[in-house]
């Protein structure tokens, strides 16, 4: 157990030195030039971050769930888009080493994302499915000498300039239903990327999102024989979210404390008061301690029902509703306590270049309401309340 | 029972292909039964067979095929006899 524990605790360490040294230098110039953050992403390939959440046997580095969440945290604070493009990488290695069900192609895969640190982007979303990630238009083709082709046009990639991978819904086959899907992991030399438009966006600017139109040659093998919605109820859905209500909990936690230094400074202008913003900041930190709670408790109760063993646990309507509502509880939340923050901090916070800066802070926060957008949950929630007894 | 789950299917599961050419062992979610779609499937078995699903049924593993629901409202019709 101990040595897990270490483990996590060297892992984070070496984190927080990225998010502090790197991640913090590089981000104003991240966000102004809506660059992808190259420096943090490299840092995080020295440490061997990108492949922290793999077991032992693909040379990974065994860290626990909790501990990448945590990291996820650590980047936000300092970078909001480096810490999205590290959690999206995490979301897709985590569910690969998941579902892999001994394939030998993936445990082979996995290996090099190990010792290549490779990084992997998301290619789920696509247009003409009304933002629903569990139908796909694009199809795998008929295997031809071995080789199946498809062309997918993806509304958004992140970072799909920057990775070396590309891991890709599609339906199964050209005859198969919208809802009939499966994973297929494309290499760099496997797939093109034809940009289909700009990114330049009100926040998450560095996480260079635009669209694609995506088209790849991959053999048989390169698919996972997992059904793609199995995938996404016992993988894809509470990761994903897990890990993004952690980055913007890191985001909102660093303009509270931008915040309390505001509070502080005005403090030491005036000794024996207190002054009337540290009354403020207190009604902030009660909102950031609901978003603090909700955030650890859906970390907590997914770590407990995967350490069950029994993974069909988190496909019941009421682990579905729990964690569809921590991303739309953390995604509204988050946005809430930087917001509270520049009204706090007034002008100084206003402007993009004091130490109480939150502009970019609010900027990113407000992308998380829209990634996979809370009303599209909602929907889904209102029909699983239909039905579902104990949630 | 394999008939009156087809008929509810016909009703709620807005399928994409003719229900009556579904075998029983058929995967509806393969054959395009959205879950937005089940979850109606879902409220139509339980009014109709007079049961309720407890949340532990409540898996796509139980609403798959036409047989998996078979199977799962005879468990749930036995329980309730037997009390």
């Amino acid at each position: 157990m101990s040595v897990y524990v270490d483990r996590d605790q060297a892992f984070l360490t070496r984190v927080r030195r990225v998010a502090d040294e790197v991640a913090a230098a590089n981000a104003d110039s991240v966000d102004r030039e809506a660059r992808f953050p190259q420096e943090t992403i490299d840092a995080l390939r020295e440490i061997r971050a990108l492949s922290a959440a793999l077991p032992d046997e693909f040379g990974g580095e065994e860290v626990s769930f909790a501990a990448v969440a945590a990291a996820c945290t650590e980047l936000g604070k300092r970078c909001g888009s480096s810490a999205m493009v590290f959690a999206m990488h995490q979301i897709k290695v985590i569910t690969l080493a998941r579902h892999l069900e001994g394939a030998p192609w993936f445990g082979g895969y996995l290996e090099r994302v190990a010792s290549e640190q490779r990084l992997v982007a998301s290619v789920t979303s696509e247009i003409g499915t009304g933002g629903d990630m569990g139908r796909s238009v694009a199809a795998l083709g008929i295997p031809e000498q071995g080789i199946s082709t498809f062309e997918k046009q993806a509304p958004t990639v992140s970072y799909g300039a920057h990775a070396q991978d590309f891991f890709i819904t599609l339906r199964r086959s050209p005859e198969a239903e919208p809802g009939d899907q499966v994973v297929a992991l494309g290499l760099e030399h496997q797939v093109s990327l034809e940009p289909t438009g700009t990114w330049d966006t009100l926040g998450m600017r560095g996480t260079c999102s635009p669209g694609f139109v995506v088209r790849g040659a991959i053999a048989p093998e390169q698919c996972l024989q997992m059904p793609f919605a199995t995938v996404m109820a016992e993988s894809i859905v509470p990761v994903t979210h897990i890990l993004w209500a952690h980055l913007w909990l890191g985001i909102a936690t660093d303009a509270f404390d931008r915040a309390r230094a505001f509070v502080r400074e005005a403090a030491r202008r005036s000794p024996g008061e207190t002054p009337p913003s540290a009354i403020r900041l207190s009604h902030l930190m009660s909102e950031l301690s609901l978003l603090r709670a909700e955030v650890a408790s859906a970390l907590e109760q997914f770590v407990r029902a995967d350490a069950s063993g029994d993974r069909s646990e988190l496909s019941t309507m009421a682990s579905v509703l729990r964690f569809n509502n921590v991303k739309i509880a953390a995604s509204t939340q988050a946005a809430v306590v930087c917001q509270g923050a520049l009204a706090l901090c007034g002008i100084v916070g206003y402007k993009n270049d004091t130490p109480y800066s939150v502009g970019r802070h609010l900027r990113d926060s407000l992308s998380a309401s829209l990634m996979i957008a809370n009303e599209r949950i909602h929907n889904t929630n209102a029909g699983l309340l239909l039905i579902a007894k104990d949630v | 029972m394999i008939d009156e789950i087809r008929q509810i299917l016909r009703d709620h599961g807005r399928l994409p292909v003719n229900v009556d050419e579904l075998a029983p062992q058929d995967d509806l979610y393969r054959a395009g039964m959205t879950s937005h779609a089940s979850v109606n499937v879902m409220l139509a078995l339980e009014d109709h067979f007079d049961i309720e699903f407890p949340d532990r049924m409540l898996t796509r593993g139980v609403f798959e095929s036409m047989s998996s629901i078979a199977a799962a409202v005879s468990e749930l019709k036995s329980e309730s006899v037997a009390q």
